[in-house]
């Protein structure tokens, strides 16, 4: 029985099990995953992960509880632990107070989306790495197969999203212990396409053999990379337009969204769920709207799911989890990438960021450290690898009064998160060069 | 409990292999998460998990298959499915495991008080709605949340040598924080939630002290957005051990996990400053620092007998007057590298590996009550309760945060200030370490929020420890 079979006999069971007082949603989490990890560019475990979950939902006159359960391949044994968990739920709800923020769509909406574009076999995807990787020591992770999603309520919102994806995710180190990251990730696998990303990752590798330049603390110029940039990015999306945070005023973007500060006017963020990898819906059923988060440097929409809507008098965009963006995507700007070393002149081109947090959430002001392939730049030509270094600098800064320029060519990067499983978020991003970056240790 | 236990065995019993050693780790979780959130019940969210992991070993090299189909024929199709996968790629293995070692222990493990009855759920809600309620009436209050996580989880290890190793745990996560707001400013004031943790029952809940902890909690909000920002400059830092368990956490344990030092973790979670040929001699600190694997406390998080590969565990000392002596490595690591380690391979559900982890890594009490604690410092500041944290790859340059600083001069606590941040370099800092509590300052905590791992994985850690004294160290405030 298909993935999609097998969530649809589910949803007619329980459309039959329910009372005429009771209401459910239904979303559906699956995957079978190849999970290959290499080390010194052997393979150094390799496995297979096949999962299935629902999210089930009961409601009776105001009053709801969740569970999720994991669900196996056979229809009756699913059947039965959708028995015991409707049972238990039934249970739970005698217990409960009606709940004042519960709102449910009560759209009878349909969506589907089955990306059902073959994959490579991995041993074929093994042979490719090894043979690109022979020589040299390559780390990293391949984890490729079918992620299914599904939505459904008793009062007819069925939507259904698959896909087949893969993502090799990895680094190649220098012998003095610098690294390159690279990426290659996507839906069709091309031997073609992965030899010139990987030709481009061992190109950057060479330029990391050199003496290390050490600086001290203080002000620099620098470039973030599209990679680098996400990092910072990333850390805004830790409540920074999530209308509950917002509301309990712990956002990072608080003084954005209370309209006393503003970001440079370069800076434009749409949550772009259109055309994106991520599911057209969230998973407590709401159509997921494209939404303009920040223009040209001032808050305007924020992520708002059913909860927050109905606390706060709002209306329901289809927030996901956290109320955090899952498409991201940041305008370009006029800067060419191939003028990137010239305009950034004398200072520091960073590949990537690593372990952000906040030094002053509120004030919006973040630290974190450089790593793989960062370099020191003189007039516009790369004169060394720069040992690991930690920033401590205002995203009103990095991102408002120090921002010089956007890169106009951007890269879709493709989450590689594999917590719980397999994610589907992207962010679509320019690279940004940066007038003062605060190094302290 | 264990009530698939003979279900399974007699399953695993029929499975048909031609590998040499194969082994089944079954894990079933149950879960509820209660949360009220300003005096309004949120619904409870509940989970029910279970599902498999099918590890083969052919001709020294292994392959896992993991699935949530627990009838015979699933798992035998997992454990083909593992068998086809070792094979296909033996041409690129990394390792050659045909001399590895294989567990053939027997035996149950239980979390303390296991079988006694936890409270309802009716009676869980009433204690965090009465806890909600105790927060004063203050419009600059803006947001406060008690919350109780309540986690059983059930494990079952089998392999063709033998061994059969069960283990029923029960874990508790009770929580409260209050955010206070003053038109420009916001400060959170916590307790419990990612930075406590035990297993148990009931009794975890009186010990994480969030009953009737909500007024003084809210109150020290408020003090905060009043308080000035931390000052900048090298003092004496007194960490609490609510922060302590995050230093130890990332300056210590990571940079010990031999995974890393043996290069499998660079692409994600990083490497270490820590070189194999460091340890039983590196001065990781100063004499007072005396650092244990110890999976010998019962309420830790992270207590065990045997490990997710079916290694047994015991206490050992990694760090003894400050000298570093072993690593964070498993039975794998330990083979792979040929040096001593402890019982830590672990995996967060049947859908992962194990791989070397944290389990509880706690530093040994000194000699020194709080009062002596406070009483030696002439310029320093007292920190406590972790809310950032930031380190690089190799688990070298640091800075984190934390919830409250008050200042200390000349022996004595003085005025609360906040945002209290520091950095420093953890190859110098635990050199830097001046002072240690007594057994009065110590305190079991945990976290069950551990990430790392390709594919990644989150796990409970457990970090016992007294509160601490480092020697001008670099602090410093926010913005606002």
């Amino acid at each position: 029985m298909s993935h999609q079979a097998q969530f649809t006999a589910l949803v007619d069971w329980l459309q039959g099990a329910i009372t005429p007082n009771e209401r459910f949603t239904l979303s559906y989490n699956a995957e079978a995953s190849d999970f290959i990890r290499f080390n010194h560019a052997k393979v150094r475990q390799a496995g297979h992960v096949q999962q299935a979950s629902v999210y089930f939902k009961l409601i009776d006159d105001g009053r709801h509880a969740d569970l999720n359960l994991t669900v196996s391949s056979d229809e009756a044994v699913d059947r039965q632990r959708l028995d015991e968990a409707l049972q238990q739920l039934r249970e739970t709800l005698t217990l409960l107070p009606a709940d004042p923020y519960l709102l449910l769509n009560d759209d009878a909406w349909q969506s589907s989306n089955v990306q059902d574009a073959p994959l490579p076999d991995s041993a074929h995807v093994v042979e490719q790495i090894a043979q690109l990787g022979e020589g040299l020591d390559l780390v990293g992770i391949y984890a490729a197969g079918p992620i299914y999603r599904g939505f459904a309520s008793s009062n007819g919102a069925l939507g259904w999203h698959q896909a087949n994806s893969f993502n090799f995710d990895w680094s190649l180190f220098h012998e003095n212990g610098q690294a390159v990251k690279a990426n290659y990730a996507g839906h069709e696998w091309s031997d073609e396409a992965f030899a010139k990303r990987f030709a481009l990752a061992r190109e950057q590798l060479a330029f990391l053999g050199q003496p290390s330049h050490t600086l001290a603390p203080g002000q620099y110029r620098a470039y973030l990379a599209p990679a680098a940039l996400e990092e910072v990015i990333g850390m805004l999306c830790w409540g920074g337009f999530s209308a509950q945070s917002l509301a309990d005023k712990t956002s990072p973007l608080q003084r954005l969204y209370d309209g006393h500060a503003t970001l440079n006017p370069l800076v434009s963020l749409d949550e772009q769920v259109t055309g994106s990898l991520s599911p057209a819906f969230s998973g407590e059923g709401y159509p997921r709207s494209d939404l303009s988060l920040v223009v040209k440097g001032v808050a305007q929409d924020r992520l708002i799911d059913s909860r927050s809507a109905a606390e706060y008098g709002l209306t329901a965009n289809g927030a996901g989890w956290g109320e955090s963006p899952s498409a991201l995507s940041m305008n370009g700007g006029s800067l060419a990438l191939d003028d990137v070393l010239k305009e950034l002149g004398t200072g520091l081109y960073i590949s990537n960021l690593w372990y952000l947090n906040f030094s002053d959430r509120t004030a919006g002001r973040i630290t974190g450290m450089t790593r793989f392939a960062t370099f020191w730049v003189e007039d516009g030509q790369i004169k060394a690898p720069v040992s690991t270094m930690r920033f401590d600098d205002s995203v009103f800064s990095l991102l408002g009064g120090a921002l010089e320029q956007l890169t106009r060519e951007r890269e879709l990067i493709l989450s590689a998160s594999t917590y719980s499983q397999r994610q589907t978020a992207s962010n679509l991003l320019p690279g940004a060069l940066i007038s003062r970056l605060t190094l302290t240790l | 409990m264990f009530d698939f236990s003979a279900q399974l065995k007699q399953r695993f019993a029929t499975l048909q292999s031609s590998a040499r050693f194969f082994s089944l780790r079954y894990v079933k979780q149950t879960s509820q998460h209660l949360s009220v959130r300003k005096n309004v019940p949120e619904p409870p969210q509940l989970s029910t998990d279970e599902g498999a992991m099918l590890t083969v070993r052919i001709d020294g090299v292994e392959a896992y298959s993991a699935t949530n189909d627990l009838s015979q024929r699933g798992l035998q199709a997992a454990l083909e499915r593992a068998e086809a996968q070792a094979r296909l790629l033996a041409a690129h293995s990394l390792l050659d495991l045909r001399d590895h070692a294989v567990a053939t222990s027997r035996a149950d493990y239980l979390s303390p008080n296991l079988t006694r009855a936890f409270p309802s759920l009716s009676d869980c809600y009433a204690l965090l709605a009465q806890e909600s309620a105790s927060v004063p009436k203050d419009e600059r209050l803006v947001n406060w949340q008690v919350s109780l996580g309540l986690e059983n989880v059930e494990q079952i290890y089998l392999n063709s040598a033998g061994a059969e190793i069960r283990q029923a745990q029960r874990f508790v996560f009770p929580g409260l924080s209050v955010t206070a707001y003053d038109g420009q400013d916001s400060q959170t004031r916590s307790l419990g939630r990612e930075n406590f943790g035990q297993q148990g029952g009931a009794e975890v809940i009186t010990s994480c002290g969030i009953i009737g902890a909500a007024a003084n909690v809210a109150d020290q909000a408020l003090q905060l957005i009043m308080a000035p920002n931390t000052p900048t400059g090298p003092r004496d830092l007194l960490l609490t051990p609510d922060q302590m368990i995050l230093q130890i956490h990332e300056s210590i344990g990571h940079p010990l996990e031999l995974d890393r030092i043996l290069g499998d973790e660079r692409n994600y979670a990083g490497t270490s400053f820590v070189k194999a040929s460091d340890f039983g001699s590196l001065q990781y600190g100063s004499k007072l620092l005396n650092v244990t694997f110890d999976p010998e406390i019962p309420e830790q998080l992270a207590s065990y007998a045997f490990d997710d590969d079916g290694t047994p565990a015991s206490k050992q000392f990694l760090i003894k007057d400050g000298v570093l002596e072993r690593p964070l490595g498993g039975a794998l690591s330990q083979f792979r590298s040929g040096m001593e380690g402890v019982a830590n391979s672990r995996a967060c559900s049947w859908n992962r590996a194990p791989i070397d982890r944290m389990a509880n890594l706690n530093i040994e009490p000194g000699d020194q009550s709080m009062q002596q604690l406070i009483g030696g410092i002439e310029h320093g500041i007292l920190m406590s309760t972790n809310r950032s944290w930031s380190i690089d790859d190799a688990r070298n340059k640091f800075q984190f945060g934390c919830e409250w600083g008050q200042l200390i001069e000349n022996g004595e606590l003085k005025g609360v200030v906040k945002n209290p941040n520091y950095r420093a370099i953890s190859a110098q800092f635990w050199r830097n370490l001046s002072a240690v509590g007594d057994a009065s300052t110590f305190k079991v905590l945990g976290t069950p929020n551990c990430g790392k791992g390709e594919p990644n994985q989150v796990v409970r850690v457990g970090h016992a420890s007294p509160a601490c004294v480092f020697a001008n160290v670099d602090v410093f405030g926010g913005d606002a």
